[in-house]
Parts: structure tokens; sequence; C-alpha cells
């Protein structure tokens, strides 16, 4: 019953996160500089979040040729780069990293 | 201006392809759940009580390991903080909306339907603002289902998948796939590479708070690198003051 309330109010917390700017930026004006500001938030937070994930191994940072998710990252973001498909980038992403791990491991 | 049936298939149809992305990484979520020894039925209830993927994922190991709720909550709150610039971010489109419409989206908003969403938002074309939300709705329902579909799959087929096959990395593909095609000028891409930066430095910090760092790195960056530019282009032609 515990990890049922415990759920709930991860889930009460995540929706309040998704509400209140909204809520808020309903009433008030919002200011020039803060409109400039969240043209950045997809690049920022997204690559944020992917930069460690091609980067780190184990728990340390690996930028050797054996780590394969930074050689199959890169290739994606070519891939992302010249085709601009979302389906292309994933697709080519994952086989590249399943062949390189076949070849280098 | 295009009807909101229009939008709404729209919405659907650009959130498509980034399934590919999502739905292994909802059966990752569902596996590891049930894995670790959480009740298959709480497993699916948090996709959709929650609806926030990473979260789920490093919630779930909390859980089972028996960590204190509050800690559990403080984490979610950390690790989805990011979606409060995202709701700022779509906040100005949907102002008009009632109080329902503006429940259900903020329900809807995770990374993958922002992303599309804000596409469409900042689109400059002659349509008006009044259906957009349709788009937004198309795109977030279309995630969700897919989100409970794959973690529901997660839960009962996904102790099948073998680690090997990486599928977790297709989560970093979704993310290049949105993140590299809208590099379209010299302040994102700044803002892209300095959050970036930081986040290899900042990533070893507690409850993910790094992450949030490495945003507010990169979204000031990109600011100061678009002031210049402005300053720069409006020195060519002096306006008397």
């Amino acid at each position: 019953m515990n990890l049922w309330l415990i759920v709930i109010a991860m889930g009460i917390v995540t929706f309040g996160i998704r509400l209140f700017p909204i809520v808020l930026l309903g009433r008030i004006e919002i200011p020039l500089i803060v409109q400039r500001a969240l043209r950045f938030v997809p690049p920022a937070v997204l690559t944020a979040i992917v930069v460690p994930e091609l980067l780190y191994h184990n728990g340390q940072v690996d930028v050797s040729l054996m780590n394969v998710r930074l050689l199959a990252g890169l290739i994606a973001i070519v891939v992302a780069w010249r085709t601009k498909n979302a389906l292309i980038t994933i697709g080519v992403g994952m086989i590249a990293l399943w062949v390189l791990s076949a070849i280098l491991r | 201006m295009l009807s909101s049936r229009t939008e709404f298939l729209n919405g659907v149809k650009n959130e498509l392809p980034l399934l590919l992305g999502v739905m292994p990484y909802g059966m990752i979520y569902g596996a590891l759940a049930v894995k670790l020894g959480l009740p298959p039925t709480l497993a699916v209830a948090m996709s959709v009580i929650v609806f926030a993927g990473s979260s789920q994922l490093i919630g779930a190991p909390l859980l089972a390991a028996g960590m204190s709720g509050v800690v559990i909550v403080a984490t979610t709150f950390v690790v989805n903080l990011r979606h409060a610039l995202y709701s700022a971010s779509v906040a100005p489109f949907i102002k008009h909306l009632s109080t329902r419409w503006k429940l259900l989206l903020a329900y809807l908003l995770t990374d993958e339907a922002y992303a599309v969403t804000i596409t469409r938002f900042t689109q400059p074309d002659s349509s008006s603002v009044f259906n957009k939300h349709w788009f937004y709705f198309g795109a977030g329902l279309t995630l969700w289902a897919s989100w409970q579909i794959s973690s529901t799959i997660g839960v009962f087929v996904g102790q099948l998948i073998p680690d090997s096959w990486s599928l977790d990395f297709t989560l970093a593909l979704t993310f290049i796939a949105i993140v590299v095609p809208n590099l379209k000028d010299r302040a994102s891409v700044a803002a892209a590479v300095s959050a970036g930066i930081m986040a290899a430095f900042s990533y070893a910090w507690p409850y993910k708070l790094g992450l949030f760092a490495a945003a507010i790195t990169g979204i000031a960056v990109g600011m100061l690198i678009e002031q210049r530019k402005t300053r720069l282009s409006s020195s060519d032609q002096p306006i008397p003051d």
C-alpha cells in the first residue's frame, strides 16, 4: 500500500511541475527575456541528457574507439544532420551500435 | 487555418517516427520494474500515474529497495524539473485555452511530445494559434498510448529481451534525432554544445542536479551569443538615438 502512496506522490509532483508554469504564465505577461531564454530549452536540455549517455561507460568517461555508444552516437548525429529524419536516425544508430559491438568486442 | 482534425492528425503523424525510440525504452522500464520485484500492477499503473520515462526508470530501483518516500519523491522532482522549462515554453501558445485543456495538455507534456509540438507552435505561418493545441494533443496522446502499451509489454515479456540488444540506447538516439535537425543558427548550436560540455562535467552530481545545471548553462550561453549577434548587426546600420 505504501508503495502505491509513493507512486501517487511521484505522479502529483510530476504533474505539478508540468502544470504550474502553464497556469502561472497564462495569467501574467511573459517578460521578453524569458521568451528569449525558452527558445534554447530543447537544444540545451536534450543535449545535456544525451552527452553523458555517449561519453560515460561503466561510470567513467571513455573517449576511446572502444566506446561503441560514442561512435554510434556520432554516426547518428551525422545521419540526423544530413537526413533530418528521426526514423532513419534511430534505425541507423541502433544498427551502428550492434555492428560496432560485434566488431570491436 | 487548418481544422482541429487536421492539426490532431498532423500531431499524431509527427510523433510516430519518435516511437521507434520511445517504445523500446518503455519496454525496458517495464522489464526492469518486474525484475526488481515490483508488483506488475504497480509497474503498469506507474506509467499512467507518473508518465515520465526517466523518473520511472530511476524511481523503480528506489521503490524496490524500500527507499524512503520523501527521497523518492524529491528525486522525481529534480529529475522532472526540466518539464517546468517545457511548460513555460508552451504556456504562451495555450494561454487562451480552458482550464480543462490546460490540465490535459500539462499531463501529456513529455520530452518527445514537447519537441514536436514546439516546432509546430513556433512555425511562422498564416494559420492562427487557435487550432494548434490539437496538434499538441495528437502528439501527446500518441506518445501516451505508446508508452502505456510498451511498458505493459515490458512488464509481461520484457525479461525475454537480452541485455546485449542495448535497447536503452534508443532514448539517446531519439533525442539526437530531435535536436540535431533543429540546430539552425549559431546561438542554438552554442546552447547545445555548452550544455553538453557542462553535462559531461556535472554528470556525477547527486539527484541528477547536473542535468539542470547543464540546461541552465546552455540556455545562458545561447542567449549571450544571440545578444552579441543582435548587437553586432544593429551596429552595422547606425540608428540615431
